[in-house]
């Protein structure tokens, strides 16, 4: 279980994160949704230690995440970012095999590669992408390859950055599909940030909104749509008028 | 006059002067932090040849031919010279000096920076606006570790074996002018290099080398993991490696040169 505790964070007079309060069960998949420019992502890497909370704390199963062995904090992490991430001046597999090939889970180069291939066919993608690069794949093709990396070390707990922004409406939903099976089939804890509604409906246990830095609603997917929260309902709907500001 | 017209140019300056010396001293502890995982495992062998590859070989030809041009410049300069002075059997020996503990490693490190500072900037650079070094963080893999250890030890390493190529080269930039414009004697030209050249002339090039490469690495790896976002983030940071890398070495050779040669 991840614990989010009064988490404030500030880029200068800019207060992004203003006292966010929020659990993330074991084994369910939490959908954070908000506004562009709301913090979600910043939510996501203080908790990764990639950016640092000015205060509040984050725990992780009751241990607070900056304490402790960083390298086994991070091997219980697998990460989706926004924009694949994928290194350019690696193949596909070893982009995929990234964590296998080095560090505490080194495997055999030969083995990786397999892990790697096996982990491309689970995203859809045949092995004959294995030796291509980045550059070389569409941005469909690019999230798929970010998503076997993720995979790739079986982690715990999966963290999913925007994971459909930019792609079709028929390759979103393939990408919805496939974080949605894979998170069931290995009960992981899953963390996902986007405002694309149907991704939400399709990948979570539970929804929580962000809005003006704090957590504004929380609860099951279920309950979403029948809330009376008006900031809510504005979101989903994707209504111009309502309380939360827009800029014409 | 008032008294803030007075004191106003004065803040400037010492504004000014504050912000270059935090920026060297941010530089500064860049540089002592490299060192520091330089010194810890794990190291990165395959990124550590690739930067050889890169920063060695592939700036072999732009080094040499800066030398090459270079050394055929400082021959007929230091024979137009030396001719004032009927002094024209110098030329062999203060080409090869000029050449060994200056301009060979001066010139090769400027060439250096400006291929090397700004593709590494570029390439960090990029890697931090795509996210890549975040995605590095997360796959339990530690950036400087992965990224700047192995380039400013490449640099380190190869920026003065380039040097001593360039210094060859240089040598035979001047033995071409001064055999085939200068009528000397290739045999006695070459003799006259031999003689005169001593170990620390060739030395203190070397090590001017070796400073020079760390220089340029850690400008590359610096402004690129500091790059703004966008196009215009990547752009302003290799700008700023390359200029940042050359102002550096060319501060780092004066006092290298004070510190080996004043009397």
């Amino acid at each position: 279980m991840i614990d989010l505790r009064a988490l404030t964070k500030s880029f200068g007079s800019n207060h992004v994160l203003r006292g966010v309060d929020l659990v993330v069960p074991t084994g369910q998949s939490t959908v954070i949704i908000g506004g562009s420019g709301t913090g979600k992502s910043v939510l996501l890497k203080c908790i990764l230690g990639l950016v640092e909370p000015d205060g509040g704390t984050i725990t992780l199963d009751g241990q607070d995440v900056r304490e402790g062995d960083r390298d086994a904090f991070l091997a219980r992490f697998g990460m989706l970012f926004q924009g694949g991430a994928l290194f350019d001046s690696l193949s596909v597999w070893q982009n995929v095999a990234f964590r296998l090939l080095r560090g505490s889970l080194q495997r055999p180069k030969d083995e990786a590669r397999e892990v790697a291939i096996e982990k491309l066919r689970r995203v859809g993608l045949s092995p004959d992408v294995a030796d291509l690069y980045p550059a070389e794949l569409s941005g469909g093709m690019q999230k798929r390859v970010g998503l076997a990396r993720a995979i790739a070390a079986e982690p715990e707990i999966i963290f999913f950055d925007e994971p459909t922004t930019g792609l079709d409406p028929i390759m979103a939903g393939v990408i919805n599909e496939l974080i949605r099976e894979i998170v069931t089939e290995m009960g992981a804890t899953a963390m996902t940030i986007t405002h694309d509604m149907t991704s939400v409906r399709a990948i979570a246990d539970r929804v929580a909104m962000l809005h003006a830095g704090k957590i504004r609603w929380e609860g099951p997917i279920a309950e979403m749509d029948e809330t009376s929260d008006p900031y809510v309902q504005q979101f989903i709907h994707g209504r111009a008028e309502g309380p939360i500001e827009t800029l014409r | 006059m008032s008294a803030g017209a007075i004191t106003a140019p004065l803040a400037l300056l010492g504004r000014a002067t504050l912000g270059l010396l935090a920026a060297t001293g941010r530089r500064a502890l860049f540089a002592g932090e490299t060192i520091g995982h330089l010194l810890r495992p794990p190291f990165y062998a395959r990124e550590f040849w690739l930067a050889c590859l890169n920063i060695g070989w592939l700036s072999l030809p732009v080094v040499g031919m800066t030398a090459l041009f270079t050394g055929a410049a400082l021959a007929l300069q230091i024979f137009a010279g030396s001719t004032r002075f009927s002094a024209e059997q110098v030329v062999p020996s203060i080409t090869a000096i000029g050449m060994v503990r200056e301009l060979g490693p001066v010139l090769g490190g400027l060439m250096v920076a400006a291929r090397v500072a700004s593709s590494i900037a570029a390439e960090i650079g990029t890697m931090k606006v795509t996210e890549q070094i975040d995605a590095l963080t997360t796959l339990s893999t530690h950036p400087m570790k992965y990224l700047t250890v192995p380039r400013v030890l490449a640099a380190t390493l190869c920026v003065p074996v380039l040097v001593g190529v360039g210094d060859v080269i240089g040598i035979m930039g001047g033995w071409m002018v001064g055999t085939t414009r200068l009528g000397f004697n290739s045999a006695t030209y070459l003799k006259n290099t031999w003689d005169f050249l001593e170990f620390w002339d060739v030395g203190s090039g070397l090590v001017k080398g070796a400073a020079f490469g760390f220089i340029v690495a850690i400008m590359g790896c610096y402004h690129g993991m500091h790059s703004g976002r966008g196009a215009q983030g990547v752009g302003g940071a290799t700008k700023s490696a390359v200029v940042a890398a050359s102002v550096a070495i060319l501060a780092a050779n004066y006092l290298l040169t004070e510190a080996f040669f004043s009397a």
